[in-house]
């Protein structure tokens, strides 16, 4: 049972991760436009720079 | 019929193929360092990928603009751009040229709804609550699969440590609720779901103090995780209403233009005006607010306000109303007094009192809600008490009450509405239907009888020549030549007429337009005259819009117009009546259009010279005799009759007063949308009472377990998530189906 002591922490921290990741995909945005998004990887054109709107937000 | 025949150009998308061949991007060329400004552009029709490039292709290859992004999910496209004038003139028309249909959004009016700090709020609390909900569910495992004594307490111990911060913040909206509802001395559903919380927690912190065998954590966090959800759903519907109706507000740019006394002329907005100011109306524009006209002549065109179609001569000392339309002259109006007399203030009047009277309505949920909290408090009072008295072992007690509030506590009831909704109203908006008020959903699947307008609704507004063979070639190639020097709506379908029927124009000299009157030309040495009756010298019975054609003020023509049945008009009525619902035509036109159009549409029921008063009477009436009644109208003389309706509809191009007064807004120029919105509102209600139906049934099988004190965290657990998981199923069944 002491393998516990390690994995219970483990588990943690890579929960903990996923979470932060989560939030940082809330903060810069990224539910605003859901559907457009997932038409957007259809394009064939490709941004070579980001867009002008977000570097001015 | 499918969804996508709701939008002219869903399946043949008119961007898919015309953009292909546009030429690549021009850069910056042509800036002239004008200050950048955001314009908001509403895009009702666009739905997929080629549309999004599409679009911004388009606003890419406008001089002056520096970004465009498309946000599909809303609709619109937010373009950076230099702000110089006629900036918005231009992008939408090189939106509607390549046929999208684009109209403006005032951007400060959405300005307030953009940035959504509630949901984002909501989301976050969601994602701390699921993770320690999964961690904490990880480490029941253990306990549930046999980890006893001092692994079970460490287990106990971890999930503590997890759950209570994770509570304390993801559970604040409910325990804030509870509380506002306890001090104002009601019930609501978050007061059990609180009690619920605590009490879970409370127990679960006991028992792992004393070693005992059971701790509720998992249970606690699953259910602010599922509720939350439930709450966010809700938020996400309640946030695009909002959005709709401040789209709505900001749909048209109001502005007029407004002429200084040194003769300079300046574009305000309608607040910035006084009274006795002069203002500029443009051919083709609308009457701004109430004036008299102190110069020009011209034909105004009143069936936004009064519905009916035939054109008034106007000139100085005419009285106007905003709203109407000038059709052939400039006219400058002096803004009269704007008091309690005006026509918009009667307007506005009517539509308030048309609105006290319709009555609140109480949605399902709120209802369902009232006898349910109840219900369950009463549930885990008694079975306290029952345990405690009977049983004498008051720990077992507040542990089987605990135990009873989890299982009771609505999470699928939580769920059943909002996922409903969240799922009907997205489908609502892919058909084109702007939702303003979320309970009207629920009101519209109710609905027996629909009421339509004529002008506007039923009709497109745009006139057609009756009957054209009936002119002889050499008449008409007469009038052709008149009216293609004319931008007059009359002048348009004759010409429109012609060149259907294969007449080419007379060869007429030296030809004028008198705004107000007609069009006048020179064959030879006799004078061709089109126009109103009594310029023209013609006389004959008035019954309809009529142009008249006479040479030398001999021999009248008489060139009849009537209104334009929208090509869906009559389908739209058919599918109505198909789905047991009485139509009736309501209009203040004069009789004989009315009758006409009531017969090619197929109503039998209409009425004529309706008054706007006489409008809400009559809906009133109905109501009175127990119908659900839909109004679909969108002139000034209508915005009281939707306010007074059980649920109403109006076009995207109704008037303003219109607009604010209708729940939803029909959006790309078609009336069938209506009936497709009808029967997904029936669809979208069954659902919900089945939702209804499914989280009762669960509760009428797990309380009398809960009860006699069988249930185990892990019961807890896998019931209240397969009910929570039924009901979502159950409610994402409605976005999907084709």
């Amino acid at each position: 049972m002491n393998i516990l002591v390690v994995l219970i922490p483990i588990s943690l921290f890579l929960g903990g991760l996923g979470l932060v990741a989560f939030m940082w995909t809330l903060r810069s945005s990224q539910y605003d436009d859901p559907e457009g998004d997932a038409a957007r990887i259809l394009s064939g054109r490709y941004d070579d720079e980001p867009a002008a709107e977000k570097v001015k937000r | 019929m499918s969804d996508t025949a709701a939008f002219p150009g869903t399946g043949g998308c008119p961007a898919c193929v015309a953009v292909q061949d546009l030429p690549p991007r021009q850069g910056v060329e042509g800036q002239t360092g004008a200050p950048l400004r955001r314009f908001e552009i509403s895009l009702p029709t666009i739905h997929c990928a080629a549309c999004i490039s599409g679009v911004e292709q388009i606003l890419d290859s406008v001089p002056g603009v520096a970004a465009a992004r498309v946000n599909l999910t809303l609709k619109r496209v937010s373009v950076t751009a230099e702000d110089v004038p006629g900036m918005d003139d231009q992008l939408l028309g090189s939106l509607n040229g390549r046929g999208f249909e684009a109209r403006p959004l005032d951007s400060a009016a959405l300005e307030a709804t953009r940035t959504d700090a509630e949901g984002r709020k909501l989301l976050a609390r969601i994602g701390v609550s699921g993770f320690a909900a999964m961690n904490v569910m990880l480490l029941s495992i253990a306990v549930w699969s046999g980890a006893s004594d001092t692994t079970r307490d460490l287990m106990h111990w971890i999930s503590a440590a997890i759950a209570l911060p994770a509570v304390a913040f993801s559970a604040q909206p409910f325990f804030a609720n509870a509380l506002r509802a306890l001090r104002g001395r009601r019930l609501d559903m978050d007061v059990p779901i609180s009690t619920a919380i605590f009490l879970a927690l409370g127990v679960s912190l006991w028992e792992t103090m004393h070693s005992g065998r059971h701790a509720f954590f998992d249970a606690a966090l699953m259910l602010t995780f599922f509720l939350l959800v439930g709450r966010y759903l809700a938020h996400l519907t309640r946030a695009s209403a909002r959005s709709a109706a401040a789209e709505v507000a900001a749909l048209e740019v109001r502005m007029a233009e407004r002429v200084a006394p040194d003769g300079r002329r300046e574009t305000v907005p309608l607040d910035a005006l006084r009274e006795g100011d002069i203002l500029a109306v443009p051919v083709g524009a609308r009457i701004p607010t109430d004036g008299v006209v102190t110069e020009g002549r011209s034909e105004i065109d009143p069936s936004m306000l009064t519905g009916e179609t035939m054109p008034e001569a106007v000139g100085p000392g005419s009285l106007l109303h905003a709203g109407m339309m000038n059709l052939s002259g400039p006219l400058q109006l002096r803004i009269e007094a704007l008091g309690e007399e005006t026509l918009l203030k009667q307007i506005a009047r009517l539509v308030e009192a048309a609105e006290q009277s319709r009555g609140r309505y109480a949605n399902l949920a709120s209802r369902a809600s009232q006898y349910y909290s109840h219900t369950v408090n009463l549930l885990a009072l008694s079975a306290l008490l029952f345990w405690g008295l009977v049983g004498g072992d008051w720990r077992l007690a507040i542990n089987i009450a605990a135990a009873v509030l989890i299982i009771t506590c609505p999470c699928a009831l939580g769920l059943a509405v909002p996922a409903v909704l969240t799922a009907a109203s997205g489908r609502l908006f892919r058909q084109g239907v702007l939702l303003k008020d979320g309970d009207a959903f629920e009101r519209l699947a109710q609905v027996d009888t629909v009421v339509f307008d004529k002008t506007g609704t039923l009709t497109t507004g745009t006139p057609t020549l009756i009957d054209p063979a009936r002119l002889s070639r050499d008449d008409f190639a007469l009038a052709a030549a008149l009216a293609r020097e004319s931008a007059h709506p009359l002048s348009r379908a004759i010409m429109r007429a012609a060149e259907a029927a294969g007449i080419s124009p007379a060869s007429l000299e030296s030809i004028t337009e008198h705004p107000g009157l007609g069009t006048e030309g020179w064959l030879g040495s006799r004078r061709v005259r089109l126009g109103r009756a009594e310029w023209t010298g013609a006389a004959g019975e008035v019954e309809r819009t009529t142009a008249w054609l006479t040479i030398d003020n001999r021999k009248a023509v008489a060139l009849a117009f009537e209104d334009t049945l929208r090509p869906e008009a009559r389908e739209t009525v058919t599918r109505l009546k198909d789905a047991g619902l009485s139509v009736a035509l309501l209009s203040g036109d004069a009789e004989v259009p009315v009758r006409e159009m009531a017969e090619r549409a197929g109503i039998a029921d209409w009425t004529a010279h309706a008054t706007p008063a006489g409008k809400v009477a009559a809906l009133q009436d109905l109501a009175a005799r127990g119908h659900k009644v839909l109004m679909v109208g969108d002139g000034l003389n209508d915005a009281a009759a939707l306010a007074a309706a059980h649920v109403s509809m109006s076009p995207a191009s109704a008037v303003d007063a219109s607009r604010s007064a209708a729940d939803l807004i029909l959006l790309g120029n078609r009336i069938d949308t209506c009936v497709d919105s009808l029967r997904l509102a029936r669809v979208a209600r069954r659902r919900i009472i089945e939702n209804f139906v499914l989280a009762f049934a669960y509760n009428f099988v797990t309380v009398p377990i809960a009860f006699a004190g069988y249930v185990t965290p892990l019961i807890a657990a896998i019931a209240m998530s397969a009910s929570s998981i039924i009901v979502s199923l159950n409610a994402m069944r409605l976005g999907r189906q084709k």
